[in-house]
C-alpha cells in the first residue's frame, strides 16, 4: 500500500526533528536500561528501543488536537507526543518533579495537556479510551484524531476487538496501531495470534488493515499519514500493524531465553535510526554532521535528565492522600 | 403543592435538564434510544426500562446507542470524559460489571491520582441493581460495595424520586467518576419532585425519620423497608431514627454517629450480601467511633451469602423484609447487659 502513496515530502527541519525524537527515545531507553541495572530505578520498566519508527512515524502526523493512548511500553509514545523528557525521567525515578509527581511511574506516564492519555498497565486498556476521545473530537468538531498503540498481546484482548468494532459502528476518527514486536512477554505472536497477521482482523471490523515494516520510518509515516487524513475527513478508522522487534526484554531483568540472534540482526541490519540516516544522507536532505550534532545534543539532554532526576526531591507523606478525587 | 413524578421520570428529567443546561453532557448505552439501524421506530425503547425515553429526539446526536460491548463503550465514555465531555453511560445491569470493570476501576478511578492530579474524569455510569423482579442470579445483585471499595470512585444509591433527580444532577456536574445505582423495583415509585433543576450534595445522609430509641441505617430500596418496619415498631412503642446514607462514597459518618450517640442502639439494613459490605462498613464505623455510646451489640439485616435465587419463594426469603428489621430492632431495643 505504501508503494502506491506519493511520499509527502518532509522539510529538512522536519527530518531533523524526526531524527531528534527517534534518537531521544533510543538514548532515553538505552540510558534507563543502564541505570536500571544499578538498582536505583524502582519497579517494572519496559523499554521501547528498536520500535522508535512506529511512535515517531505515527505521531509526526499528529498535533495538539490529537490524542494517543499507550501501553506498558510507553516511553517512546510519550516522547513522540511531546511529553517533557526530564519530567519523564524524574517520574521513572519516583520523584516529586516527575510527570505524575511520582505517583504513576514508568507504566503510567501521562500528560493530557499534550494529548497523551497515559501509558497503561493493563494490556488492552487504551483502545476503549481512545474511542471516547475520538467521540469527543467528533461531537465537538475539533477534527482531532485519536490513536491507540497496543501490542500483539493486546490484539487478542476483547477490549481491543470491541473497540475496533465500536470505532467502525460510530465512524470514529480513530486509528489502531498494533505494534507486533513478536512477543507478548515471552510468548511468540506467531503462536498467540491465530490469524496470519493482526492487520487481517481489520476486515472483520469493516476498516482497512495495513501491514508496515515497523523499522522503516518513512513507510510508517506515509501509511499513518493516509490513515490520519482519512480519519480527519470523517472516513473512519484504520488498523495498522507494525512488524518489528524490541531490542530489550519484556521487562528489565528478562533473560530472553525464548529467543536468540534476533536483536543482534535487527540492530545491525534493520535499525530504524541507521536506515533513516542512510536515506536522508543519500538523498542529500541532511548531512552526517547534522545528525552527529543531534546525537551529541540528545546525549547531553539525557545526561542532564538523569542527573536532575537523581537530585530531585522525593514525594512526602503529605502527597500520599492528595488527588484521589477532584473534590470529596 | 409540589408536583409528583416517578423515580424513572425523575432520572429522565435530571438527564434532560442537564443536557439542556450543558451541551457537553451526552448519553450512551445499549438501546438508550433503541431502534438504531432498524426499519421501525426510532427511540423505540428509550432504555430497556424506558428511563431515557424521549431524549433521543430532544437532543439530536447526543443520545448514542451502542453495540453490546460494555468494555468498549464504558471505556469510551471514560475517554470522552477526559476530553471535555460529560458522558452519562448506562451499564444496563450492574451484574454486567464483569465485562467492563477494568475500564472503571483501573482506568477511570485511578487517572487523577496516577497522573499526579492532572486529569479530571467527569463520567457518570448509571446502572440498575437489586432483587425482587425474579430476574435471578445475574440480573439482581447489589454490587455497590465493590465500587465503594475503590478509591477514586463516588458511589450513589438514591432511595426516592427527589434524591434520584438531585443526586443524578450532582453526579453529572461532579468532576469525578460516579457510579449511580438505580433500584429496578423503585422506577414506578412516585414522590414529590420540584420541576426546576437542583443538586443534592454527595456525602450528606438524610434522616428520613426521627426517633430516640434505635437507629436504623439503610440505603436504596431498604430505606423504604426500614420505614415500614419503623411504622410497625412505633405502634409497639419503639421509636426508630432512620438514616438514609444516599451515598456510600463519600460516606457521611457524622450523621450516622450523631444518631447512634443519641440512641445507643443500631441496626444496619443492606440488601447486599453480608460480607465486606456497607452493613459491615457501617458496623465497623460505629464500633470504632461510637463504642462508648453503644448500649447493645450492632445488628445487621442483609441478604444471605448466596447468589440471588429465581423462585419467588426463595427470592422472598432472600430479600430483607420489614419483619426481619422489626425483629432486629427488638433485639437491640431489649438488650440488657
Amino acid at each position: 500500500m505504501t508503494d502506491t502513496v506519493e511520499r509527502r515530502a518532509l522539510t529538512p527541519e522536519q527530518l531533523m526533528s524526526v531524527y531528534r525524537t527517534m534518537r531521544s527515545i533510543r538514548e532515553f531507553e538505552e540510558r534507563v536500561h543502564a541505570e536500571f541495572a544499578t538498582g536505583e530505578i524502582p519497579g517494572f520498566v519496559h523499554l521501547y528501543a528498536g520500535e522508535e519508527a512506529s511512535a515517531v512515524g505515527v505521531c509526526s502526523n499528529l498535533d495538539d488536537r490529537d490524542t494517543i493512548a499507550s501501553t506498558h511500553r510507553g516511553h517512546g509514545h510519550c516522547i513522540a507526543k511531546g511529553v517533557d523528557v526530564s519530567e519523564m525521567m524524574a517520574e521513572i525515578y519516583g520523584r516529586k518533579t516527575g510527570s505524575c509527581h511520582g505517583k504513576g511511574g514508568s507504566m503510567h506516564i501521562a500528560d493530557l495537556s499534550k494529548g497523551m492519555l497515559g501509558a497503561n498497565g493493563i494490556v488492552g486498556g487504551g483502545p476503549p479510551l481512545i474511542c471516547g476521545t475520538a467521540l469527543a473530537a467528533k461531537i465537538k468538531g475539533t477534527s482531532g484524531v485519536s490513536v491507540a498503540f497496543f501490542g500483539d498481546g493486546a490484539s487478542n484482548q476483547g477490549t481491543t476487538l470491541e473497540s475496533m468494532n465500536l470505532a467502525s459502528v460510530w465512524n470514529l476518527p480513530a486509528i489502531f496501531i498494533a505494534e507486533n514486536n513478536g512477543y507478548a512477554e515471552a510468548t511468540s505472536s506467531t503462536w498467540s495470534v491465530a490469524s496470519d497477521n493482526i492487520a487481517d482482523r481489520a476486515a472483520g471490523f469493516g476498516m482497512p488493515g495495513v501491514i508496515v515494516d515497523g523499522f522503516d520510518f518513512f513507510a510508517v509515516y506515509e501509511t499513518a499519514s493516509e490513515a490520519v487524513s482519512r480519519a480527519r475527513e470523517g472516513g473512519g478508522p484504520t488498523l495498522i500493524e507494525m512488524k518489528f522487534t524490541r531490542y530489550f526484554g519484556h521487562f528489565e531483568g528478562d533473560q530472553q531465553t525464548y529467543r536468540a540472534g534476533e536483536v543482534e540482526h535487527a540492530r545491525a541490519e534493520l535499525d530504524c535510526l541507521k536506515r533513516f540516516a542512510a536515506r536522508v544522507i543519500e538523498t542529500g536532505e541532511l548531512a552526517r554532521s547534522d545528525l552527529d550534532a543531534v546525537d551529541a545534543e540528545v546525549a547531553t539532554m539525557i545526561d542532564k535528565a538523569v542527573d536532575d532526576a537523581k537530585a530531585a526531591p522525593l514525594p512526602t507523606e503529605a502527597d500520599l492522600l492528595t488527588d484521589v478525587y477532584a473534590r470529596y | 403543592m409540589v408536583r409528583t413524578i416517578t423515580y424513572r421520570e425523575a432520572i429522565n428529567e435530571a438527564l434532560a435538564q442537564e443536557m439542556e443546561r450543558d451541551e457537553s453532557v451526552i448519553v450512551m448505552g445499549e438501546d438508550n434510544a433503541g431502534g438504531e439501524g432498524s426499519p421501525g421506530e426510532e427511540d423505540a425503547w428509550g432504555g430497556v426500562l424506558g428511563v431515557t425515553k424521549g431524549l433521543y429526539h430532544k437532543f439530536p446526536g447526543r443520545v448514542l446507542d451502542t453495540p453490546i460491548s460494555e468494555s468498549a463503550f464504558i471505556g469510551a465514555a471514560i475517554g470522552a470524559a477526559t476530553a471535555g465531555l460529560r458522558p452519562v453511560a448506562e451499564l444496563m445491569f450492574v451484574d454486567f460489571m464483569g465485562v467492563c470493570f477494568d475500564q472503571i476501576y483501573n482506568q477511570a478511578a485511578k487517572f487523577r491520582y496516577m497522573f499526579g492530579g492532572k486529569a479530571v474524569t467527569p463520567v457518570v455510569i448509571r446502572t440498575m441493581y437489586g432483587a425482587g423482579l425474579r430476574a435471578a442470579a445475574q440480573h439482581s445483585q447489589c454490587l455497590y460495595p465493590l465500587f465503594t471499595h475503590i478509591p477514586g470512585l463516588k458511589v450513589v444509591v438514591p432511595s426516592t424520586p427527589y434524591d434520584a433527580k438531585g443526586l443524578l444532577t450532582q453526579a453529572i456536574r461532579d468532576n469525578d467518576p460516579v457510579m449511580f445505582f438505580e433500584h429496578k423495583a423503585l422506577y414506578d415509585m412516585a414522590g414529590p419532585v420540584p420541576e426546576e433543576g437542583y443538586a443534592v450534595p454527595f456525602g450528606e445522609a438524610n434522616v428520613v425519620r426521627e426517633g430516640g430509641d434505635v437507629t436504623i441505617v439503610a440505603l436504596g430500596r431498604m430505606v423504604h423497608t426500614s420505614l415500614e418496619a419503623a411504622e410497625q415498631l412505633a405502634a409497639a412503642g419503639v421509636q426508630c431514627e432512620v438514616v438514609d446514607l444516599r451515598t456510600t462514597s463519600p460516606l457521611d459518618e457524622d450523621t450516622v454517629l450523631e444518631s447512634v450517640e443519641g440512641t445507643g442502639r443500631v441496626v444496619v439494613v443492606d440488601e447486599a450480601h453480608p460480607r465486606c459490605s456497607v452493613a459491615t462498613d457501617i458496623s465497623a464505623l460505629v464500633a470504632k467511633k461510637a463504642f462508648g455510646a453503644l448500649r447493645a451489640p450492632i445488628e445487621m439485616v442483609t441478604a444471605p451469602h448466596t447468589p440471588v435465587p429465581f423462585s419467588s419463594t426463595l427470592e422472598d426469603l432472600y430479600m430483607p423484609d420489614a419483619q426481619r428489621i422489626v425483629n432486629a430492632v427488638k433485639t437491640v431495643a431489649e438488650w440488657t447487659r
